[in-house]
């Protein structure tokens, strides 16, 4: 096969590099590896703990075949952001080549992929694109400048006299010739030390409205899902189904599985840490053997978390200062003229992909091959080893489209990556581990449950005078590899991104925050610490408008004057939405704002009332998110998390009773549906010199826009989520 | 024994006939274009067509099916409007993650069947049962109405669609 592979080692922003060198060496099959490393810059400390980086494999980003046809390795999960489609684009972009020969496969675990901010291989922060803005530029202009090197040798004429376009060389006298036939030359050049990057205003594919790769194969059934896994692809695969404890953390004191044994298909009933494993030829005969088991728990040392005594015991505890996350004079309140007192409750959330969990392996002898949609394969990777008892370099981790993650698949716990690995050592046969629906939403790993209590003045000139804002709520990432990145000083920056940041210039801000340890699992969910904290921030903002007497968006904008970003997209979204003009009677506006993950995003919300329901007519979005890569890509994300926060604000809320999780599946997990969509609006700020967020910034601000919506047309304020509707009847 | 077509082929089996036609046709059949969300008839995830009618295929006992017609996402491409749907659902740019997708397309392919011009209304109640986690909605909407020939398909220049969609999964 006559391929060239080329492949990236970026392990800094590129931002804050110092020097560039390269790195060349032979591989396989007659191709070629050009690992390039960057400085090591602010690389996270638990980088350290991966494998090092072996440049001798043949970890590619891109595949030139012989018909011309350019595979693309995409280094970040695809799981519905677009990934597969945006990556590949810079890559074309200076590559020069023909858009419809494009192909994009996931790349696999290796060090090569690793983020180039985080020095690990992770989909999260919304910045698969600003993290390999350079990086797959810089590759692409490689591979283009080594095929018309190519090009220039086989034609005997200087390089300078060639020119690529469209997946061809031209040069003198009407010469050509294609990608394709020019990659096995191209592969034995050495690569190009340095290669110049294109203007902006030179750009043909970055920037233009492009559809999606992935769709064709996912509008007939072809994509191949993590638990789309068969024995045609595994052969011998066998389907695991797990009976978790009812209780956070109780154990197994004894089980019978007489019941099970009798049941057609089934193959092997195992004990495990996390439960007990039933496995079977196929995925109905492990679930109905699961079911049949009958165990005996201990329940002393599981978790009894109650959501009830949760809420008493945080609204207290946030009358109380915690440690300080933002310095200011809380004193400064006293004085004011007047002032605003809130209390907030934001629940538990479930990710409720679509997909539900799962993780396929086979363990044999000192191997384990992984197939898993993961969005940290650095860690699943470090776990499976441990868990096999091999080496990490002897992990295999194949990446799988995924069904939706929303941060449930950066699994600092690597909780069902273990549980399949340790399932697959004991019965020695590839098996596929499925999570059911209700294992998947009992199974924790949730946006944690915060109170806030907001105190805040307004002088005799109705301006603000100070801020006193408390937190109280889980940390993500205490106890994970994360913890040490992520809390400085015992704050952990997750819980109170989004208020200490504020681009609100708001004199006297004083935040604190008390982090609470409960035997729940908590994780990274969609927008992370800004899916709780916009919510206060922006009703408080329009409560404080009210109790000025002016309006939303001219109050707002009196804080903005040092975040120019913040104002220009908010001023979008109002005059695209027209604010301020007539609306049908019944009919409220609201409006909310935030920045997050590089990006601002404002949502302006039309609501009714109709007999107690709530009536969402329109969005209208405006986005801020730098340079734009693919404007389809912009406006389907901010769409996509304007849902994912829609069904948190009506009807998100994961509770436990003694312990137990109440919600099990869609009936008591509702996810906002058809005929509930409004119809959105969303409008670009245009600029920008690199791309920012677009995977998250969209949620934060939504709820507290339907909010600020409901508050405008019936005076009542909601600060407890899921919305309590029948709570607004006159 | 029980007998059933499948996408046209004649399947006889002796598994247990409280088996769901989801996983007879994921695991025994490795059609596994029919996805699995939820297993309460919650979600539309698995929407199959038996006998032209859309069904949750995870709350439908094979014993159910006896002597029915199914039809998946895998061949309804081969029907008109299963090849509108689809095209339709390219040309405006519907999918994410794509995993709710075969049921929502199985879905729009059983409504445009029987009505050719669906009103709004026709597709909150033909599509409400399909849950889209990424939030699809409004682009489902729209390729609806594409596929209805109610409204024109998005124009999107230049970086091209991609190559048409591949028919390739046997029964």
């Amino acid at each position: 096969m006559d391929k060239l592979f080329i492949a990236a080692k970026s392990r800094a922003v590129p931002k804050t590099s110092r020097r560039d060198f390269l790195k060349v060496s032979a591989a396989t099959g007659g191709g070629l590896v050009i690992g390039f490393n960057l400085s090591l810059g602010n690389k996270l400390a638990l980088a350290q703990a991966a494998p090092a980086p072996n440049l001798n494999q043949p970890n590619a980003f891109l595949r030139i075949a012989l018909d011309g046809t350019v595979t693309v390795q995409v280094k970040h999960l695809e799981f519905g952001q677009g990934v597969m489609t945006s990556l590949p684009m810079l890559l074309a972009e200076e590559l020069k080549c023909d858009w419809t020969k494009i192909r994009a496969e996931l790349a696999p675990a290796a060090p090569v992929y690793a983020h180039s901010s985080f020095g690990m291989q992770i989909t999260g922060g919304s910045s698969s694109v600003s993290n390999s803005w350079e990086q797959l530029r810089t590759v692409g202009a490689m591979a283009r400048t080594m095929l018309v090197t190519a090009a220039a040798n086989r034609w005997k004429v200087a390089a300078g006299q060639c020119r690529a376009a469209n997946g061809m060389v031209t040069g003198p006298g009407g010469k050509k010739a294609g990608y394709g036939e020019l990659a096995e030359e191209a592969a034995k050049l050495p690569t190009p030390e340095k290669v110049a990057l294109q203007l902006a205003k030179d750009f043909t594919i970055i920037g233009k409205p492009t559809r999606r790769i992935d769709a064709p194969a996912k509008v007939n059934g072809s994509a191949r899902f993590g638990l789309d896994l068969t024995a045609k692809q595994i052969p011998n695969l066998h389907t695991a189904v797990v009976a978790h404890p009812p209780i956070f953390g109780a154990r197994v004191v004894k089980f019978n599985a007489d019941k099970v044994n009798g049941i057609p298909g089934i193959t092997h009933v195992v004990q495990l840490d996390s439960g007990i494993a039933v496995v079977a030829k196929s995925f109905w005969a492990a679930k109905v053997g699961r079911d049949a088991l009958q165990i005996e728990w201990d329940l002393e040392p599981g978790s009894k978390a109650d959501s009830v005594a949760m809420s008493n015991n945080y609204r207290e505890t946030a009358r109380t200062p915690g440690l300080v996350a933002k310095k200011g004079n809380p004193d400064m309140l006293k004085g004011a003229a007047k002032t605003l007192v809130a209390e907030f409750e934001m629940p538990y959330l479930a990710h409720a992909a679509m997909e539900p969990l799962s993780c396929t392996v086979s363990v044999s002898g000192d191997k384990c091959e992984l197939w898993v949609g993961s969005q940290l394969q650095t860690l699943d990777v470090l776990a499976a080893a441990k868990t096999a008892g091999v080496p990490p370099a002897n992990v295999k981790l194949n990446t799988m489209l995924a069904g939706g993650g929303f941060g449930r698949r950066t699994n600092l716990s690597s909780d069902y990556v273990v549980e399949a690995v340790a399932i697959g050592k004991k019965v020695g046969v590839p098996v596929k581990m499925v999570w059911t629906r209700e294992d998947d939403m009992k199974a924790g790993s949730y946006r944690p449950m915060y109170v806030h209590r907001i105190e805040a003045g307004l002088d005799a000139s109705n301006k603000i005078s100070a801020w006193n804002h408390t937190v109280v709520g889980q940390s993500l990432v205490a106890g994970t590899p994360f913890e040490q990145a992520f809390v400085k000083d015992g704050i952990d920056a997750s819980s109170m991104e989004g208020i200490v940041d504020t681009p609100y210039d708001i004199p006297n801000m004083h935040a604190t925050l008390h982090t609470t340890k409960i035997g729940v699992p908590v994780l990274f969910w969609r927008s992370v610490g800004h899916s709780h904290t916009a919510y206060a921030m922006e009703t408080a903002m329009d409560d404080l408008a009210k109790l000025a007497g002016q309006d939303p968006v001219a109050f707002r904008r009196a804080y903005l004057g040092k975040h120019p970003k913040v104002l220009k997209t908010l001023n979008l979204a109002a005059e695209k939405a027209g604010w301020g003009s007539a609306l049908p009677k019944g009919r409220a506006r609201g409006v909310a704002v935030h920045e997050s993950f590089g990006s601002v995003v404002a949502h302006i919300v039309e609501v009714s009332m109709d007999k107690g329901e709530l009536k969402l007519h329109r969005i209208v979005s405006a986005i801020d998110c730098g340079l734009v890569v693919n404007p389809l890509t912009v406006a389907a994300q901010v769409e996509s998390s304007a849902v994912y926060g829609m069904s948190a604000a009506l009807y998100g809320k994961i509770t436990l009773k003694d312990g137990v999780v109440e919600q099990s599946n869609f009936h008591n997990y509702p996810l906002l549906r058809m005929a509930e969509m409004p119809k959105v609006e969303v409008h670009i700020v245009p600029g920008g010199e690199t791309p920012t967020g677009v995977g998250e910034p969209g949620l934060p601000p939504i709820a507290p826009a339907i909010s600020n919506a409901l508050f405008a047309l019936t005076g009542k304020r909601l600060r407890t989520l899921p919305f309590d509707l029948a709570s607004l009847k006159v | 024994m029980i007998l059933f077509t499948v996408n046209g082929e004649r399947i006889s089996t002796n598994v247990d006939p409280s088996t769901p036609l989801l996983w007879f046709l994921r695991d025994n059949l490795q059609l596994t274009g029919t996805k699995y969300g939820c297993g309460m008839a919650l979600c539309g995830a698995c929407t199959v067509h038996v006998n032209g009618e859309p069904m949750r295929a995870c709350s439908t006992p094979i014993s159910a099916i006896v002597g029915k017609k199914v039809t998946t996402i895998e061949v309804i491409g081969k029907s008109a409007v299963g090849k509108k749907v689809q095209d339709a659902w390219i040309a405006e740019d519907v999918v994410q993650c794509g995993y709710c997708q075969s049921g929502q397309i199985m879905a729009a392919t059983a409504l445009l069947t029987k009505n050719k011009a669906p009103s709004d209304a026709d597709i909150d109640a033909a599509m409400s049962g399909n849950v889209c986690r990424c939030g699809t909605y409004n682009r489902v909407r729209a390729a609806i109405k594409v596929a209805a020939g109610l409204k024109p398909a998005a124009s999107v220049k230049p970086a091209a669609a991609p190559a048409a969609a591949k028919k390739s999964v046997k029964a």
